[in-house]
């Protein structure tokens, strides 16, 4: 047994931990299962690709692909990806008003929405097959390597570079949600949005920043995991048991939680492909949803119902 | 002048099934209005459907001079419509302070810190941990925390939906003092209220709700004869109306 299995575990978490960031808000604010949320990641990943190769293409001269610093890529993806986060965000919001805010309206039940959004998930996964082909991309073509970092470690400054970015985003939004007035609207809708809109709450402007963080920190972790790994379009698919097994494991509804549910989820997979071989990674996220499920269903900061 | 008034409504939670069937009054600014009758009559129906959280199924809610019918509860709590419901009307997972910080939002932000001490004096309850989460306060402080977010913005006409629902005397002698001294403020007061005795010792004029409509609408004084209102409340007896 080796260390390393500890950063590949954080690297493989913090991507599922901000995966499952937005799943645990749309669940305790929307309340219902968002079986689209890993195709979030997936056309995260997509557009921000595509701006970027618009950009390369537009400005090459400019450098956008000359590598910044220690990392893999130039400033074109950083702007790419702001690009990126922005037609995520847009493509969540016109999947609201066409499908789930109808539902909302009529009173649907929560197993149709629930459906919705599964059959949702598939429409948009083929037609990122259909676009961008089943061929896996790649978001950059330099090689980095990976640097020692003690007791047998190594990681490469991108891998590093995502566990800061997720440790940033992460704190930022917990102080959001704990500090601001629509971070104490969107807790008072996820208990009771009957009771939110009484107090003078606009339930529906809480729904849209729901989106806009979920969608936002999709597209970060797709990109992310497109960086470190590769972009396909069944990478969001691939995600989705992870995803929630970590945003149940965090408890529903809490943001920390979600992010250190993704940490485990990310470091039991890494021990179990050390211990008993990769073809038992997709199995992990299986065994622990289970198992949260089971003996504790509130999750680590879950509150009772 | 008219505060609320409410022409032939009708609501309820399912689009073929009006539980308000056709109701109609009007209270004047400044008036205290008591709603009574029997368990499941339509009372919190009545209440959440002119609040806005209950489908209005027919007919016209007035705020003032503004027609307000169907409107979402956000809004009539912008427009000084101010609800507390007889159920969940706290937010447990948030702290006191918290509850009427998101009350304040709807006042202008200079005067939100006061508004918000003005509140803690009037409750004293609630100052002692304002920090506490809603969820640990005892079900008279739970309903001073509501009926303090609700006064927070200083709405010209509340609604009250059974603010002494299991409350000891003592408490509901508290919480009616507390009306009794908000009402003397100006504010026109519509209460729900099963509690009869006490919802007639500060209100002046009553509805009395039977299966969805009014079936009286007069001065209080003509319902302190306990027969009057067991005969209204249909098949109840005298003694069990007033309890
Ligand atoms: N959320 C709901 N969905 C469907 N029907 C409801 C709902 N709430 C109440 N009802 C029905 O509406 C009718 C009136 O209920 P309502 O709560 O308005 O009565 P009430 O006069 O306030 O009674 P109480 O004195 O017990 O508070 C009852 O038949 C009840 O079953
Ligand atoms: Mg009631």
């Amino acid at each position: 047994m080796s260390f390393q299995a500890i950063i590949d575990g954080l690297i493989a978490g913090t991507t599922i931990g901000l995966g499952a960031i937005g799943l645990t808000l749309t669940y305790s604010i929307l309340r219902f299962a968002n079986f689209t949320h890993g195709d979030f990641l997936a056309w995260g990943a997509y557009l921000t690709l595509s701006v970027s190769g618009f950009l390369g293409g537009l400005v090459a001269s400019l450098g956008v692909t000359t590598p910044l610093g220690p990392f893999s890529f130039g400033w074109g993806l950083p702007v790419s990806l702001i690009i990126g986060i922005t037609l995520t965000i847009l493509l969540t919001m016109a999947l609201d008003k066409l499908l789930f805010g109808r539902l909302r309206r009529r009173g649907a039940d929560a197993i149709i929405i629930v459906m919705a959004s599964f059959g949702a998930s598939m429409a948009l996964r083929s037609l990122l097959e259909f676009i961008y082909t089943a061929n896996p991309q790649y978001l950059t073509r330099e090689l980095q390597i990976a640097e020692p970092l003690g007791l047998g470690m190594r990681a490469t400054p991108d891998q590093l570079l995502t566990i800061g970015l997720t440790a940033v985003l992460v704190v930022a939004l917990n102080l959001f949600v704990t500090r601001t007035p629509m971070g104490r609207a969107m807790r008072a809708v996820s208990e009771n949005p009957a009771l939110a809109g009484v107090y003078g709450i606009e339930v529906q402007r809480v729904i849209r920043v729901t989106w806009i963080i979920g969608a936002g920190l999709a597209c970060v972790a797709g990109v992310m995991s497109g960086l470190l790994v590769q972009i396909r379009p069944y990478m969001g698919f691939d995600l989705l048991l992870p995803l929630f097994a970590a945003a149940i494991l965090g408890g529903v509804g809490s943001i920390p939680g979600a992010v250190i549910g993704g940490l485990i989820i990310g470091l039991a997979e890494a021990f179990a492909v050390q211990i008993f071989g990769a073809e038992w990674r997709a199995g992990v996220a299986f065994i622990v949803l289970v198992l949260v499920l089971l003996v504790r269903p509130t999750g680590l900061f879950g509150r009772p119902s | 002048m008219t505060a609320l008034s409410v022409t032939d409504f009708q609501a309820g939670y399912d689009p073929d099934l009006p539980i308000v069937k056709g109701v109609s009054f009007d209270v004047q600014v400044g008036e205290a209005v008591s709603v009574v009758g029997p368990n499941g009559a339509g009372k919190s129906t009545l209440v959440k459907a002119i609040a806005g959280q209950v489908i209005c199924l027919g007919g016209r809610v007035q705020l003032g001079d503004d027609d307000i019918t169907g409107a979402p509860s956000h809004a009539l709590a912008r427009r000084g419509l101010g609800f507390v419901p007889q159920t969940e009307n706290i937010f447990t997972q948030l702290t006191i302070r918290e509850n009427l910080q998101i009350a304040a939002e709807l006042v202008p932000a200079s005067k939100r810190a006061d508004q918000i001490d003005k509140m803690f004096d009037m409750f004293p309850d609630l100052k002692e941990r304002p920090n506490a989460l809603a969820g640990a306060l005892s079900g008279g402080q739970r309903q001073m925390l509501a009926a303090a977010r609700a006064l927070l913005t200083d709405p010209p006409v509340l609604m009250l939906d059974e603010p002494s629902a299991g409350l000891s005397p003592k408490l509901v002698g508290q919480v009616f003092d507390t009306l009794r001294r908000i009402h003397e403020t100006g504010v026109t007061l519509i209460l729900v209220e099963q509690n009869v005795r006490a919802a007639l010792e500060i209100t002046t004029r009553a509805l009395v709700l039977v299966d969805g409509a009014l079936a009286h609408d007069g001065p209080t004084e003509a319902l302190r004869d306990g027969k009057t209102l067991g005969q209204l409340f249909l098949g109840q007896s005298p003694e069990r109306a007033q309890a």
